[in-house]
């Protein structure tokens, strides 16, 4: 059973293109359908649960779906086999990629490609954006992430945990004022 | 190497812990801890993600195998891998184990509800800070003075962006392909 995780694991990692979204298909074909190793509900509330916590949507199924079927080991073996094809790629283009780096035919064609990163990069924060409430306190917290990155005023990691404490301050204080009405 | 090996590990373990929606989220805090460490130039670091976008698997895994491989090695790439995976595992074996209505809990709603505006924003000035350096070669934002306006850097952008906004939903593999393309034409050819 262990094997098989791995490598049910090992094949969605290998073909899905396109980072975490494009895996959920994939996730439900095997994972529901063919193995039957968890329910539809428990499906969505593996989405649920990955979107609310940190860390890649694929790492997050596969150690979910690994602990439902042969607990703790399970899920190391699920989370191997989906994070093992991407590294023995990258190692494999990694090696191969720092001999032709210099090359200035390659330099010519990332001078296009730096262009179309910065261009999915922009096209992500829309899609990101649009998923948001649309609120004054969206807004504000976008300018203020905006804002203290590219002026280079105070790392990532604690913009999000300021962002993330005005937003538990903000939960309670609602949560309160609703209970007050009652 | 020993220290290395671990500073690497820490590294990506923090940047697992903040990840919150997908793998461009991880990219300005990326940027942030890697380039701030010196250990990586803006542009290898947009080379990296233009590989890692277009290789199959997970983003995150592919560029941490990337930036560790690129750094100490085989083993740079395990123990950057590994760091980057942990949070996410030891916090999804919690949550099976003790504590199924985690996404109904009302301070992780809250938390959420902050930090994902926060992420679009930084999101959106990273990708402000890759276009000010890949089409008008600026390296500061406080440096936009020494903007170089160069026509072929420019036509690529104007052609990639007005093509992605009429068909939405391209894959990034074929921005990736075409913007090399462009640029080898318009740099290499012309």
């Amino acid at each position: 059973m262990y094997f098989k995780l791995f490598w049910t694991f090992f094949k969605i990692g290998l073909f899905t293109f396109g980072g975490g979204y494009a895996m959920i298909p994939f996730i439900h074909k095997f994972g529901v359908d063919k193995n039957k190793w968890i329910t539809e509900s428990e499906f969505m509330d593996i989405i649920a649960i990955a979107e609310s916590t940190p860390g890649p949507i694929a790492i997050n199924s596969a150690t979910y779906i690994g602990h439902k079927v042969k607990g703790i080991r399970g899920s190391a073996a699920a989370t191997l086999g989906v994070s093992l094809p991407s590294f023995i790629i990258i190692i494999l283009i990694a090696a191969f990629f720092m001999q032709f780096k210099s090359n200035v035919h390659v330099e010519y064609a990332f001078q296009g490609i730096r262009i179309g990163v910065a261009i999915l990069v922009i096209n992500a924060a829309v899609r990101m954006f649009r998923k948001l409430d649309k609120t004054w306190f969206s807004y504000i917290l976008i300018s203020i992430g905006f804002g203290l990155l590219i002026f280079d005023l105070l790392s990532v990691i604690y913009a999000i945990i300021i962002g993330g404490s005005i937003g538990i301050i903000t939960q309670i204080l609602k949560v309160r004022g609703e209970e007050n009405v009652d | 190497m020993l220290i290395k090996l671990l500073e690497l590990f820490i590294t990506f373990f923090k940047i697992g812990v903040f990840t919150f929606g997908g793998g461009y989220a991880m990219i300005p805090l990326i940027t942030d801890e890697v380039i701030a460490k010196g250990w990586e130039t803006k542009d290898t670091l947009i080379d990296f993600i233009a590989i890692a976008e277009s290789t199959p698997g997970p983003f995150a895994i592919n560029i941490s195998t990337f930036i560790g491989y690129e750094q100490q090695g085989i083993f740079g790439a395990m123990f950057a891998t590994l760091g980057v995976i942990l949070p996410s595992f030891i916090i999804i074996v919690i949550i099976a184990k003790i504590f199924n209505k985690f996404a109904d809990n009302k301070y992780v709603i809250g938390f959420l509800n902050g930090a994902k505006p926060i992420i679009v924003g930084v999101i959106f000035s990273v990708g402000i800070d890759f276009v000010l350096s890949s089409v008008f070669k600026i390296k500061e934002i406080t440096f936009i003075s020494d903007i170089i306006l160069d026509w072929k850097t420019i036509l690529i952008f104007v052609i990639v962006f007005v093509l992605t906004k009429v068909k939405e939903r391209m894959h990034p593999i074929f921005i990736v392909v075409l913007s090399g393309l462009l640029g080898y034409i318009l740099f290499g050819i012309l």
